[in-house]
């Protein structure tokens, strides 16, 4: 696609897709993006002759539209590179194909630095940037240690073993994985061969018997080379540098990969060290953003590197000056809340789920012996159920171990596991919603269980046991300024909604204060479902024939976390009234909120 | 972020109002409580489309069903035809109630929509919620001179699709929201 035609397209596609992007328009609708516009074109034709090879032309044409409409950090980011290359005559690296597209972008970003950064951009929309854009077209070029030679001067490189190559001028350093990394595949293959005997016994015997002394080395002497090229390679191509808006990771030899994560839409950063990694000191970064099921992780990275690059990206996500994000460290941190084990072991003995697994386990095997007497049919069920009987008792406990919650200025801080350590940040306001579940047998003791869902994020228990006050407090510091509502003041489904849901109506309930919508469900094993009003993303009624013959009607609110909470058999008018001050409130809500950024 | 002013909505919804029928209007004050919002219904092209379809697709199936058993077995088994002709009956009128059933209305700060005869869905979607607002128009849809327009939020259980518009109306239904989503834009 040349880059006209993608301005044309992208202007339209970002227009709809990004409104977020689109906000801040404003000087985009100015002659002279016009002109920009005819400008971007041609340097981005020179520039494509070379730059047309890397699949990052294509990515950046799409991001060509975003970025004339600017707003995006990521434009006036793009933009700064540029004027480094204009400066520093470092257009070799790949970043200046997409500065010839990024041209337009500073002249209409809002940005006010983008505005003389796109100054430099004209001059790399000169020829001779455009020339040297071509040769960005190769990608050896880029990667060379020549790079980093004509890299500007601003002590580009502070140690040349982590920041080999380094973009112009920024001090954007690129660094690697921990060199033990290329090793967390090596089981790969023995996994492959041992599938495949276990797949077709007779044939490995077969070909284990045909296989001698001489075969066995020459084989070894290929595969062990080039596995161990592969490792080297997949691990020397992946890097990774945080910028002051993103967080940047380039993988790939073939296949190329480049991530740029905007810090401010990180939702939680996660360290967790598998008991292997523990042994080897190493540990692993979880990056979870919004929208992506694939989630982005740096594997691995040595402990205290995982640690301090944890600090430092929550720093930066939560809005300190990039100066200071590298000294603020890690923040200090107050344990809110340790679970003790005996605790822990008894609640999963006190919960249904536990013993419903471990009888399932026990009862159906021998039923289905009697039945059919065949020992693969049993086998083949028992080992799921005992699996799950497993995971439902010991693996609970050896996973949620050692429960600590701890609150500090960037969330809070979830530390537990026996063998895998797992070191979870959960930024507060970014929790859509929290569920205080209450089986049947915790409830002499008032223990509960507090559940949460964070958008693009796989945590989901924040308090595996505790007392119910103390689990409180910890939710009311997870949603800032939200008191859990009492029992007493849920107001219950009207009588009538026995029939539609027999016995079971009583279950339900409902509060709407300020801050939350409080829906509770359950008899035996009770649930409450918090949402804050400012997570609500759209509001639903509906309503069976069932119900409407009653006169009553369910309210689902959909938060972002792909979670619907639903308040359901509220008295019809009363849902009416509900789904619109609901929308209201979730318009205003969003107002008062606290900032994404939650220091600045 | 809170600049929509009602003004905004005029003339927007006058216009897709004045292009849909007139039933549009009286078919609004039904569900409608007080001041209530401006109810669209949906155009007949897509009435007419689903119509169409249900006859040809149960046309053919109670053609096989009769001609088949009636030709090899007996002319009496060609009442095998009939059961796919009540069907075609029945769906005749069910798509017509649930095409009527059908409508949104653009207010202020939000978009509703409300659908179904049986279970019946409404929805409100705040335009400072929306991430992304989709155009789309299958090869049949084309033919007929439809088009729907799915809002997107960052709940993927927001279901809110009109579908059956006018082009020009979901063109200008799109532009709108999203212009609308831009001012008043919230994030998650």
């Amino acid at each position: 696609m040349t880059a006209p035609e993608a301005a044309g397209d992208a202007g339209d596609a970002g227009a709809v897709e990004a409104p977020e992007a689109t906000r801040t328009t404003g000087a985009a609708e100015t002659p002279e993006a016009a002109r920009t516009v005819g400008d971007a074109g041609a340097t981005g034709d020179a520039g494509d002759a070379g730059a047309a090879e890397t699949p990052d032309t294509a990515q950046t044409a799409h991001t060509y539209g975003a970025a004339r409409t600017a707003g995006n950090p990521e434009a006036a980011e793009v933009a700064e590179t540029a004027q480094t290359a204009g400066d520093a005559r470092a257009a070799e690296t790949p970043d200046t194909a997409q500065t010839a597209h990024a041209y337009g972008a500073a002249r209409t970003s809002g940005n006010p630095g983008a505005a003389e950064a796109s100054e430099a951009a004209r001059t790399a929309g000169n020829p001779e940037a455009a020339e040297a854009a071509q040769t960005a077209g190769n990608p050896e070029a880029a990667e060379t240690p020549k790079t980093a030679r004509t890299a500007g001067d601003a002590g580009a490189a502070e140690t040349p073993e982590t920041a080999r190559t380094a973009e112009a001028g920024n001090g954007i350093a690129e660094r690697r994985l921990h060199p033990v990394t290329p090793l967390r595949r090596a089981w790969a293959p023995v996994a492959v061969v041992i599938g495949w005997a276990v797949h077709d016994p007779d044939g490995a015997q077969r070909h284990l018997t045909r296989l001698d002394t001489t075969t066995l080395l020459i084989g070894l002497a290929v595969i062990l080379p080039a596995a161990a090229l592969y490792g080297f390679c997949s691990w020397w191509f992946t890097r990774f540098a945080v910028t002051e808006t993103e967080l940047r990771i380039r993988t790939g030899l073939v296949f190329r990969r480049t991530a740029h994560i905007r810090l401010e839409r990180l939702q939680a950063v996660d360290v967790t060290q598998p008991l292997l990694a523990r042994v080897a000191g190493v540990a692993k970064l979880k990056l979870d953003v919004i929208g992506t099921d694939k989630k982005d992780e740096l594997a691995f990275l040595g402990a205290d590197e995982a640690r301090s690059l944890r600090a430092e990206l929550l720093a930066r996500a939560a809005g300190f000056a990039p100066e200071t994000a590298h000294e603020v460290g890690e923040a200090p941190s107050r344990q809110m809340l340790r679970v003790p084990p005996g605790v822990l072991a008894m609640s999963l003995v006190l919960s249904g789920a536990t013993w419903g697994s471990l009888a399932a386990a026990l009862v159906v095997p021998p039923v289905l012996w009697l039945a059919t007497e065949s020992v693969w049919t049993v086998l083949a069920v028992a080992l799921p159920l005992l699996g799950a009987a497993g995971a439902s008792s010991v693996g609970r406990f050896v996973g949620e171990y050692d429960w600590t919650v701890a609150e500090s200025p960037d969330g809070l801080r979830l530390d537990h596991g026996l063998l895998d350590r797992a070191h979870e940040t959960v930024p507060p306001g970014r929790v859509q919603t929290v569920r205080i579940v209450e089986p049947l047998l915790w409830r002499r003791r008032g223990w509960v269980r507090v559940e949460l869902d964070v958008a693009g994020s796989s945590n989901s228990v924040l308090v595996p046991v505790a007392p119910r006050e103390i689990a409180e407090v910890v939710v009311a510091r997870v949603l800032p300024g939200v008191t859990v509502p009492e029992r007493a003041a849920l107001s219950p489904s009207p009588r009538r909604a026995r029939w539609c849901v027999p016995v079971w109506w009583r279950g339900y309930g409902l509060a709407v204060t300020d801050a939350v919508f409080a829906a509770r469900s359950g008899l035996l094993r009770r649930s409450l479902a918090l949402v804050p009003h400012a997570k609500v993303q759209s509001v639903r009624m509906t309503q069976g024939p069932w119900e409407r013959a009653r006169g009553v009607a369910d309210v689902c609110v959909d938060t972002g976390a792909n979670k619907t909470v639903r308040a359901r058999l509220r008295d019809a008018a009363e849902a009416r009234e509900l789904l619109e001050a609901q929308a209201e409130r979730s318009r205003t809500g969003r107002r008062d909120a606290r900032p994404d950024r939650w220091m600045a | 972020m809170e600049t929509g002013s009602p003004q905004d909505t005029g003339p927007a919804g006058t216009q897709g109002a004045a292009k849909t029928r007139d039933a549009a209007g009286t078919q609004g004050a039904a569900g409608a409580a007080g001041d209530g919002p401006v109810w669209i219904a949906l155009p007949p092209g897509l009435l007419k489309m689903r119509r169409l379809l249900l006859v040809v697709w149960l046309g053919l199936i109670s053609l096989a069903a009769g001609l088949v058993p009636g030709l090899l077995v007996g002319p009496a088994w060609a009442a095998f035809a009939l059961p796919p002709l009540a069907l075609m009956v029945w769906g005749w009128v069910m798509i017509g109630r649930n095409w009527r059933s059908w409508r949104y209305a653009e207010r202020a700060d939000d978009l509703l929509i409300s659908r179904g005869v049986l279970w019946r869905e409404e929805t409100v979607v705040p335009y400072g919620r929306m991430q992304l607002v989709e155009v789309t128009s299958g090869p049949v849809e084309r033919h007929f001179g439809l088009a729907s327009v799915q809002l997107h939020t960052a709940a993927a259980a927001t279901d809110a699709t009109i579908p059956g518009l006018d082009p020009a109306e979901a063109e200008r239904l799109r532009d709108r929201l999203t212009e609308l989503g831009e001012a008043r834009s919230a994030g998650l």
